[in-house]
């Protein structure tokens, strides 16, 4: 069974002033020069190539790591890429302002979680060292068990669709 | 309570309650993809269904188009893969002499109105110009789309908008769009559904309802949908053949989560400035500014009509000393129509390189990159960093890319 509560390190996107990078779109995420990749493992080294300040993420990201992203993340073309390279990180969970709609679609596919958080607390969440997402009741804590933001729960077929591994292995209704 | 278009499609196609926020199993008329992400989308229905058949090869399409022909060992690779499922499974191939995967399902009538259609193409909303449901989506979707001919969806709200006043000539659809993408911003419909309306509206040709409906992902909508159109009507019957022509209208009741009011009456050509295509401004603002590259084409204006008006303004002229103008033509019939009427003759003595029937100079490598510094206008639909080459890239109408190449700088085509 797929854990509904994660753990791990906070990664905050934030410019060199501090802000949330609004409307990273999947080129910069996984550059387009990389498509003809077709084996996901090989697509970590890929994560954030072409935005600028994080294209040493994955050098720097361990498995289980959380990212905090602003708003309309995963904006522009379908690449599934965008989403695998995440994976293949071991990347835990992304919690984002909001989010590109293929890209949503593609992350809950893949079963990687996805919560909606449009307050994002970026101070508090810079600070703590680990933070705790719930993906049944939207809830992120702190270590020491404190409530710091409140996400939207994840859909029922996400959670569906997680819980399974990934929609391949979903038969339809 | 009445429904609007995307209800109404959803409706005819689920046995589900369809109301937005709700989330629905629905049934495809069409499942494709391109030799961007076929592959994957092979690999993916390989691993997950070993030994298994797609629901419906009729219904199923392979549509060549990024890398067409292949100009790396990687894509051509890639193509092979999707062609070799594909004779396995008795799948059509649009192969790389075809032009660009949705417009091809289009004019071969595949994605007719009323119809759910989805693919690995990001701008498959631009269905919605012949009212059916397009969708871009990634290579799992796909895979499992392959298989099942169905797809979970949750259903949008729709965001109505309505347009007050007429514009005239040299302002075109692009300037409209790009006037509605500027107001609306990349996430104004973040996940929405679009109905846009009005005399502006009504008077669009097809390849203006095309490029119109093919910016609704650079606004972050779902779908864009458009009244019918004596235009439209003509297309899908020749498209499909048929004069029995049906077309999803909403409901007089149906409920909006916004209404939306813009005024294009007088609206001046428009240019979407680097990093973002909703960094719009008038092109009377940035005239003057030096131009190296301009590249006409793509899903948003390939079609014969964007093409033949470049040819009118550059017809009998030369583009300025030091500009490159590559034209690519959306498909293999636009091409085929613009050689013989003697389009592609005008643009050839105006200097242009005219290309392949492809996405070209949206997709890496197919048409030439930009170095750093080189300044690039595109009709395409997306200028964000790096996607194009290392140099800025503009967007905007044929008609300015026209007037811009032959004076070497951004020109409004009302000066000519």
């Amino acid at each position: 069974m797929k854990p509904t509560v994660i753990r791990g390190r906070p990664w905050v996107i934030t410019d060199g002033e501090g802000r949330l990078i609004d409307d990273i779109d999947t080129d910069q995420i996984y550059h387009n020069a990389y498509l003809a990749v077709t084996d996901p493992a090989e697509m970590g080294r890929y994560a954030f190539s072409n935005l600028e300040g994080w294209t040493d993420f994955p050098r720097r990201a361990r498995p289980g790591d959380i990212l905090f992203v602003g708003e309309n993340f995963g904006a522009g073309s379908s690449r599934q890429h965008a989403v695998d390279c995440f994976l293949a990180l071991g990347i835990g969970a992304i919690v984002g302002r909001s989010f590109g709609a293929i890209y949503k679609r593609n992350a809950i596919n893949s079963g990687l979680p996805l919560l909606e958080l449009p307050e994002m607390p970026v101070g508090a969440l810079r600070e703590l060292e680990e933070v705790t997402v719930d993906l049944e009741t939207g809830e992120i804590r702190a270590p020491d068990g404190r409530v710091i933001a409140r996400a939207r729960p994840m859909p029922r077929v996400a959670l569906e669709i997680y819980r399974a591994g990934g929609l391949l292995k979903l038969t339809p209704r | 309570m009445g429904r609007t278009v995307i209800e109404k499609i959803f409706a005819a196609h689920t046995a589900d309650e369809v109301a937005p926020g709700r989330v629905i199993w629905l049934d495809l008329d069409v499942r494709s993809a391109r030799d961007f992400a076929g592959a994957n989308v092979v690999k993916r229905f390989r691993e997950a269904y070993p030994g298994e058949r797609v629901a419906d090869p009729e219904r199923t399409f392979f549509t060549f188009d990024c890398n067409a022909p292949a100009n790396t060992i990687a894509y051509a690779q890639n193509q092979q893969i999707c062609r070799r499922f594909a004779r396995e499974q008795g799948i059509r191939v649009y192969d790389v002499d075809s032009g660009i995967g949705s417009h091809v399902l289009m004019e071969e009538g595949i994605a007719s109105p009323g119809a759910t259609v989805v693919g690995t193409d990001s701008h498959l909303n631009i269905l919605g110009a012949v009212g059916a449901f397009g969708q871009g989506m990634g290579d799992v979707d796909i895979a499992f789309a392959f298989r099942h001919g169905k797809t979970w969806f949750e259903v949008p709200h729709t965001v109505k908008i309505v347009l007050r006043g007429r514009y005239e000539y040299p302002t075109t659809a692009k300037d409209l769009t790009l006037f509605l993408v500027g107001k609306l911003g990349a996430r104004g419909a973040l996940g929405k559904a679009v109905e846009i309306e009005g005399e502006a509206v009504e008077a669009l040709d097809m390849a203006g309802r095309i490029t119109l409906c093919s910016m609704a992902t650079e606004m972050g909508a779902i779908s864009a949908f458009l009244p019918p159109s004596e235009s439209l009507r003509a297309f899908v019957e020749e498209a499909t053949g048929s004069r029995d022509f049906s077309y999803p209208i909403a409901d007089p009741d149906a409920e909006y989560t916004r209404i939306l009011e813009f005024d294009v009456s007088g609206l001046k050509p428009m240019i979407a400035a680097p990093p973002r295509p909703d960094n719009v401004h008038e092109v009377a603002e940035l005239e003057g500014e030096r131009v190296d590259t301009v590249f006409v084409g793509s899903c948003t204006n390939g079609r014969y009509e964007d093409i033949r008006a470049v040819a009118e303004i550059l017809k009998g002229r030369r583009v300025a000393k030091g500009v490159v103008l590559k034209v690519a033509p959306a498909t293999r019939r636009v091409w085929g129509r613009l050689l013989k009427e003697g389009w592609l003759e005008v643009l050839y003595d105006a200097g242009a390189i005219i290309a392949h029937a492809a996405c070209a100079g949206c997709a890496q490598g197919q048409i030439g990159m930009t170095g750093e510094g080189e300044v690039q206008l595109s009709t395409g639909n997306r200028n964000f960093p790096g996607k194009q080459g290392r140099g800025p890239t503009y967007l905007c109408s044929p008609a300015t890319a026209a007037a811009s190449a032959l004076f070497g700088v951004i020109t409004s085509p009302e000066r000519l």
